[in-house]
C-alpha cells in the first residue's frame, strides 16, 4: 500500500510544471563553402551523460576529465548518427582532434567542430540525424544551415530524421559571389598592389622626357596608354595567381613580398628618372608576375573550397580586377583634368612618386630583412 | 609592411568572428578546459543521492532490456526526477525506455499509465487519455490511472469528469490522495471554502503520509488559499511544504508567483537564484529582479530571451504561457502575447492560463478577445482573486 502510494504521488503534480525547464535540444550547424561544409554541433554533456555515463565517479559532477576520458565515445556516438550527404552522395564528416566546451543557457555542451566535404558544390543538403533516438524520443535537433547571408532552419527529430534542404538556386554564383568581394577587399587594403599601380598610371597623362614636361594631348592615347598597362598587369598576375594556387609553382612568401616592394620601388623611380615612359607595359607585366604570387598567398588563407578551385579562383580574379578599375575610374578622370597644372607635376607627380619610392624602401627593408620600421 | 588585415592570424580572427557573428551572440566561443579537475556540468540537486540509484536501474535495464519490471523500475525513477527538477528531459529518457515494450505483445496496465503519464507531460492530453482508458480496462483498480486522469480532466476543465475520477480514488488509496485530488478539482468550480477544508482536515487527520504526499496536499493547500486572498494561510502552507525534505520544482514557482503578486520580489531573488536552469524560475527571477532593481536584472533577462528562442525554433508549444508572460512583461508586445495566451488557453485550462489571458487582454485593449476566458470562468463558478480583480478592468461585471 505505502509503496502504490509513494508511486501515485509522483505523478499528480506533473501536468503544470513539466513545460517549466528547457528540453534535450542540440544544435548544428552546417556553414556551406561551394563544396565544403563547416559543422559545429554542440550537445548538452547531460544528454550525453545519459547516453554514455559521463559521470564516472557518480557524485552529480561532470569534470573535464571524465568528459576528456570518454571523448572517443562521444565523437563516435555523434559521427554515428550524423550523415550529410549532397545530391544523392555522401559527405564524409572529418572527425573532430579534440572536442571543446561551450556554456549555454542551460548548461556545458560539448562542441564538435567538424568539416565535411562533398564530391561537387553542394546544391541540396541531405541531413540524416539519429542522435539519442532510441533513448530519448523527445531530443531534438536544431538546425542552422548558414550560406552567404541566409539562415535556413529545421528540427530533426524521430518523427522527421531526415530532410533535404534546397542550398540555394545558384550555389555557384555564390561562391563567385564570396571570392569576388575577396578579390575587391584584398585590392583595396593592399596598399603595394595600390602603390605599384598608381605609379605605373601617375605618367599616363603627363610625364618627363629630356627634362621636359610632356603633356598629353589625346585622351583617347591617354586611355589606350591606361588599357595597356592595367591589361598587362592583370594578365601578368592572373598567369601566376592560378599557377600557384594549382599548386604548379610555389615561391617563398619573404622573396615573393619583397620583390613586390622593389617592384614599386622601380616604378615610382622610373618616373622620377623620367625613363621607360612607352615601355610601362612591361613593368606591369614583368611585375605583375610577383604581384599574383602575393595574390595567391591571400587566397589561400582563406581555406579554399576543394571543391569548386576554379570558381574560386575566377571570383577572386575577378574581385580584384574590379577594384583595379575602380582605381582607375577613381584615378584618370581627376589626373587628366589636372596634367596641364603645377599642382600635379610638382605634387602629385613628383613628390607623390618620391613618397611612394621612399615607402617602398621601407617595404623592402622590412620584408627581406624581417624588421620592423613603419607601424602601418 | 602588409596591412594588418592581411596577416594570416589576423585573418583568421576576423573569420572567426564572422563565424560567431553567423552563429548568433547568445553563443560564446567555445574553450578547451585547463585542468581536468574542472567541473564543467552538475547535475541535479535531486540527482544527486540518487545518481548511485538511477545508475543502478539503468545498468539492470541494460543488462535485460526485454525485463518490464527493470525497465518500469527505470522509467518511474525518471518520471520522479522529471517532476522533481520540472525537467522535460527525463520524460523524454523515460519515453524512450518505454518504448521498447510496445514491440512483442502489449505491455501491463502499469507500462500503459507510466506512458500516459509521460504524454500527460509533454501535453498530449488525447493520447495520454487513449493510454489511461487501456490500462483501466484491464485494470479498474489502477488508483495512478484515475489520479492521471483526474489531473488532465482538471487542466482541461472539466470539472465533472476530474470529481468522478477522484471519487474512484476512495476505496483504491489513502484518504490524503483522496482529499488532495478531489479539492483540487472542487477549488476550481466554485466550492473553494469548502475544499480547503476538507484538506486542512485530511491533514490533520493523516500524519503519518509520505512527505511527497504531504508536500503536494500542502502545495494544494497553499494555492486554494492564495485563490481566496487569505495571505497568512497561504503563506504558512507554503512554508510548511517547503521545510518538507522533498524538492519540487513547482511549489518553488508557485510559492514565487505569490512573492511576485504580493510585492516581495526580494524574496523570490533569493528563492530561485540557484534555480536559473529551469525556465519557469528564470522568467519569475527575471520579473523579480527588475521589480527590485537587482543588479542581474539584465543577465536574467538575457537569459530567457535565449531560452524563449530556443523554445520557438524546436516548435515548442509546452512554453506558451510562459512566453506570453515574457512577451507581455518585457517585450510589451500586447498583440504577440494575447495570441500566445489564446493558443495556451486551447491547450489548458487553469487559473494562471486564464490569468494571462485577460493580462493579455486588458493591455492590448481588446476585452472581446478575453470573452470565451470570461465565459468559461463564470459557467464553471471558479473563485480566484487575482482573475476577480482582472474581470472588471476588462469589462466583465457578472
Amino acid at each position: 500500500m505505502r509503496r502504490r502510494l509513494s508511486i501515485a504521488v509522483l505523478l499528480c503534480l506533473a501536468v503544470p510544471a513539466a513545460s517549466a525547464h528547457k528540453p534535450s535540444d542540440s544544435y548544428l550547424n552546417v556553414a556551406v563553402a561551394a563544396a565544403d561544409l563547416e559543422v559545429r554541433w554542440d550537445i548538452a554533456l547531460r544528454d550525453l551523460d545519459f547516453a554514455l555515463g559521463l559521470d564516472a565517479d557518480v557524485d552529480g559532477a561532470i569534470t573535464w576529465g571524465e568528459v576528456r576520458a570518454r571523448s572517443p565515445a562521444i565523437i563516435e556516438i555523434a559521427l554515428a548518427n550524423l550523415r550529410l550527404a549532397s545530391n544523392g552522395r555522401p559527405c564524409p564528416l572529418v572527425a573532430p582532434a579534440q572536442l571543446l566546451i561551450d556554456d549555454h543557457s542551460d548548461g556545458a555542451y560539448a562542441v564538435l567542430a567538424m568539416r565535411a566535404q562533398c564530391a561537387a558544390p553542394v546544391t541540396t543538403l541531405t541531413i540524416d540525424y539519429r542522435l539519442f533516438a532510441d533513448t530519448d524520443p523527445q531530443h531534438r535537433g536544431l538546425l542552422n544551415l548558414h550560406m552567404d547571408n541566409t539562415v535556413v532552419t529545421a528540427i530533426f527529430g524521430p518523427e522527421h530524421p531526415q530532410q533535404t534542404l534546397a542550398v540555394s538556386a545558384q550555389g555557384r554564383l555564390s561562391v563567385i559571389n564570396r571570392y569576388l568581394r575577396e578579390g575587391i577587399w584584398h585590392i583595396l587594403i593592399g596598399y603595394d598592389h595600390i602603390l605599384f599601380l598608381l605609379s605605373l598610371l601617375l605618367p599616363a597623362v603627363t610625364w618627363r622626357a629630356e627634362r621636359q614636361w610632356q603633356v598629353s594631348t589625346s585622351l583617347r592615347a591617354v586611355v589606350l596608354d591606361v588599357a595597356k598597362i592595367v591589361t598587362a598587369f592583370t594578365l601578368a598576375h592572373s598567369l601566376t595567381l592560378s599557377a600557384a594556387v594549382l599548386g604548379l609553382v610555389q615561391l617563398p612568401s619573404r622573396l615573393v613580398e619583397a620583390s613586390i616592394a622593389v617592384s614599386v620601388m622601380v616604378a615610382a623611380g622610373a618616373n622620377l628618372a623620367g625613363r621607360w615612359h612607352a615601355r610601362r607595359w612591361r613593368l606591369a607585366f614583368l611585375f605583375g608576375l610577383i604581384h599574383g604570387f602575393g595574390f595567391a598567398a591571400v587566397l589561400q588563407d582563406l581555406q579554399l573550397p576543394a571543391g569548386a578551385l576554379m570558381l574560386a579562383l575566377g571570383g577572386f580574379n575577378l574581385g580584384v580586377e574590379c577594384g583595379q578599375l575602380a582605381l582607375v575610374a577613381l584615378f584618370l578622370p581627376a589626373a587628366y583634368a589636372l596634367r596641364g597644372s603645377r599642382f600635379y607635376q610638382c605634387v602629385v607627380y613628383q613628390a607623390g612618386s618620391s613618397l611612394i619610392v621612399l615607402v617602398a624602401l621601407g617595404w623592402f627593408i622590412e620584408r627581406a630583412f624581417a624588421i620592423r620600421l613603419m607601424t602601418w | 609592411m602588409r596591412s594588418v588585415f592581411e596577416q594570416p592570424r589576423v585573418r583568421r580572427s576576423l573569420w572567426a568572428v564572422l563565424w560567431l557573428v553567423m552563429v548568433g551572440p547568445a553563443w560564446a566561443r567555445p574553450y578547451l578546459p585547463a585542468r581536468d579537475d574542472l567541473v564543467l556540468e552538475r547535475l541535479p540537486v535531486s540527482l544527486g543521492a540518487s545518481a548511485r540509484e538511477l545508475a543502478d536501474l539503468h545498468r539492470r535495464w541494460r543488462a535485460a532490456p526485454g525485463d518490464e519490471a527493470a525497465a518500469l523500475a527505470l522509467v518511474e525513477r525518471e518520471i520522479a526526477l522529471g517532476r522533481g527538477e520540472s525537467d522535460p528531459r527525463y520524460y523524454g529518457q523515460a519515453e524512450g525506455v518505454l518504448q521498447t515494450l510496445w514491440h512483442d505483445r502489449p505491455p501491463s496496465a502499469r507500462a500503459w499509465v507510466l506512458r500516459a503519464i509521460v504524454r500527460q507531460a509533454r501535453h498530449d492530453f488525447a493520447a495520454a487519455m487513449a493510454d489511461l482508458e487501456v490500462a483501466l480496462a484491464t485494470d479498474p483498480r489502477n488508483a495512478q490511472a484515475w489520479l492521471t486522469r483526474a489531473a488532465i480532466e482538471r487542466v482541461l476543465g472539466d470539472y465533472a469528469a476530474a470529481t468522478r475520477s477522484c471519487g474512484h480514488l476512495v476505496r483504491l488509496t489513502d484518504t490524503l490522495i483522496f482529499s488532495t485530488c478531489l479539492a483540487s478539482v472542487r477549488a476550481l468550480d466554485g466550492h473553494a471554502a469548502a475544499a480547503y477544508a476538507l484538506l486542512e482536515r485530511a491533514l490533520a487527520t493523516t500524519p503519518s503520509t509520505p512527505p511527497a504526499v504531504q508536500q503536494w496536499a500542502l502545495t494544494t493547500l497553499a494555492e486554494i488559499a492564495v485563490s481566496r486572498d487569505l495571505v497568512d494561510d497561504a503563506e504558512r502552507d507554503f512554508q510548511t511544504a517547503l521545510a518538507l525534505p522533498v524538492r519540487s520544482v513547482y511549489l518553488l514557482l508557485a510559492y514565487a508567483d505569490f512573492l511576485l503578486d504580493h510585492d516581495r520580489a526580494a524574496a523570490v531573488v533569493s528563492l530561485l537564484a540557484n534555480e536559473r536552469r529551469v525556465d519557469g524560475a528564470l522568467l519569475r527571477l527575471a520579473l523579480a529582479a527588475r521589480a527590485c532593481a537587482d543588479p542581474r536584472a539584465d543577465d536574467y533577462r538575457a537569459d530567457l530571451a535565449a531560452r524563449i528562442a530556443a523554445a520557438r525554433q524546436r516548435g515548442d508549444t509546452l512554453h506558451q504561457g510562459d512566453a506570453a508572460r515574457y512577451t507581455l512583461a518585457f517585450e510589451r508586445n500586447a498583440v504577440a502575447a494575447l495570441a500566445l495566451a489564446l493558443a495556451n488557453w486551447q491547450q489548458q485550462r487553469e487559473p494562471r492560463d486564464a490569468r494571462i489571458v485577460l493580462e493579455a487582454a486588458r493591455a492590448r485593449g481588446q476585452p472581446v478577445a478575453a470573452q470565451p476566458v470570461v465565459d468559461f470562468l463564470r459557467t464553471r463558478g471558479t473563485e480566484d482573486v487575482a482573475l476577480a480583480r482582472l474581470l472588471p478592468a476588462i469589462g466583465a461585471h457578472d
